[in-house]
């Protein structure tokens, strides 16, 4: 099986984590990712604020380079990445004067027929059917599910889940063991783009999030989006001081819950670059962790 | 109201959205996550769209609120009129720096959006050390996140290089044609 894969800036960069456990799920199902060649940045807030042309033009690109590699069907994990592809293909194909501008500010055809997937839409369709026979450890952790914005919103040119109270990640979560817990801020924003502009913002907003899920008792706040990942994990020191409380929940992605379900290492899934750390439980039965937490807490950085 | 160079024909014009359907139910401020930091909730912008007048729109442009506005779209998801809201946002971010109108607090919200677009039209991807760097020289914000940084680097999550995509020559054209296309409205 072969699909074709758009990793976007953050995968490549900081949050290269997100990136290598998508492989390394990926690798363990069998499932080949063809990158788009020579992709570029989506443009993200920064072009939709700013330029509307170059926000429509940029995700253009991506996936007119996508359709010329023969690629039908594209995963995009970073969410707002996906969002942006999503709502522009959407815009695109409604629109054919919009789109005949576009087309010639790229000077390259686009037929808008590709079928943009995010990261629980793929592991719905490629994992979860043969997850059952590749369990060996079960994620026995109580958990938030958050979906942020952009996986969900808007919902009329998403069409994915609901754009209040989803559910698809719970059930794969609860695929592989965890118990994801009922909690009202699974679409609450974390602010976003705002994390150098308005620092102050992003930890009042994140820290509702983060002391949301503690006080629902859960023990990891799952995510799908890398931007979401680095205000709640990477602005803790911030949230901390902003809410007066020490909340050292871990905030891990979805590819890695489901990557140490089927046993792989946590540094093949990039466990080790999170700010808060994440440790798993002593298995139940045994005195001290098992072989393969050994050698992971060996690799493990402590933070 | 049906004067034809009103921002609300002008909104309708270029994106279609209406914002004359808006009844003021206050469901978009009310789950907007920014509007206790705003100066004019989004509600209040569409209703000073609709009296079309240029004291009211020009309360709009010069706003924070446009800036501070993430687009999370939360707005238009709970719209019982299903107006996209955050369209029009982004529509007045444009216009407001079109008409020279930015408020002086949004200066590091543009900064950063500068910067990073600086960025993706030199090597084709974000390049996040140097957007940092450049968005630090244009706001003077020397030493935000010194100790972020190194936390970064440690978890292999800094690339020191940029990635460059072939296609450099190809971005820059991109950039130069949507510059010309959004100055010409």
């Amino acid at each position: 099986m072969k699909i074709g894969y758009y990793p976007g800036c953050s995968l490549s960069g900081g949050s290269k984590e997100y990136h290598e456990s998508v492989i390394a799920i990926a690798k363990a199902f069998e499932i080949e990712l063809q990158q788009v060649p020579d992709w570029n940045c989506c443009g993200a807030t920064a072009a939709h604020n700013l330029n509307k042309t170059l926000s429509l033009s940029l995700p253009a690109r991506i996936l007119a380079l996508a359709e010329k590699n023969g690629i039908n069907e594209l995963l995009v994990p970073c969410a707002a990445c996906y969002n942006r592809l999503t709502v522009t293909q959407n815009e695109l194909n409604h629109d054919k004067t919009l789109r005949s501008e576009i087309t010639e500010v790229l000077e390259m055809p686009l037929s808008g027929k590709i079928e943009i997937i995010n990261v629980l839409q793929f592991i719905q369709k490629y994992i979860i059917p043969s997850l059952p026979e590749k369990l060996t450890s079960q994620f026995n952790f109580k958990v938030a599910c958050y979906y942020g914005c952009l996986l969900v919103r808007p919902q009329h040119k998403v069409s994915f889940d609901r754009p209040e109270d989803p559910q698809s990640m719970d059930i794969i979560a609860a695929a592989a063991g965890a118990v994801s817990v009922d909690w009202p801020f699974k679409t609450e924003c974390c602010g976003a783009g705002l994390s150098m502009s308005r620092t102050d913002t992003i930890a009042r907003l994140s820290g509702k999030i983060v002391r949301e899920a503690v006080e629902r008792q859960a023990e990891a706040i799952v995510v799908a989006c890398p931007m979401c990942q680095s205000n709640l994990d990477m602005r803790r020191p911030e949230i901390n001081k902003v809410t007066g409380m020490k909340l050292d929940i871990p905030v891990i992605y979805i590819t890695q819950l489901l990557g140490l379900s089927i046993g792989l290492g946590q540094k093949e899934l990039g466990l080790q670059r999170h700010f808060v750390p994440f440790r798993l439980k002593p298995v139940a039965g045994k005195g001290k962790a098992d072989t393969r937490e050994e050698v992971d807490a060996n690799n493990l950085t402590e933070a | 109201m049906d004067d034809h160079n009103s921002l609300s024909a002008l909104i309708v014009r270029d994106t279609g959205v209406q914002a004359n359907k808006c009844y003021q139910c206050g469901k978009c401020s009310a789950g907007c996550p920014l509007s206790i930091e705003m100066d004019i909730a989004p509600s209040q912008v569409m209703r000073y769209l609709q009296t079309g007048l240029p004291e009211d729109e020009e309360k709009i442009l010069r706003s924070f609120s446009i800036w501070l506005c993430v687009s999370c779209e939360m707005c238009l998801s709970r719209c019982p009129m299903e107006i996209d809201i955050p369209r029009v946002m982004d529509y007045m971010r444009q216009e407001s720096s079109r008409r020279k109108m930015n408020h002086p607090k949004s200066k590091r919200i543009i900064a950063f959006h500068k910067s990073f677009l600086d960025s993706v039209r030199t090597t084709g991807r974000l390049y996040e050390i140097g957007l940092v760097a450049d968005y630090k020289m244009r706001t003077g914000t020397l030493m935000q996140d010194v100790l972020t940084a190194p936390g970064m680097f440690t978890r292999g999550k800094l690339g020191l290089l940029p990635e460059m995509i072939k296609g450099r020559k190809e971005m820059k054209s991109i950039f130069k044609k949507s510059t010309k296309k959004e100055g010409e409205k």
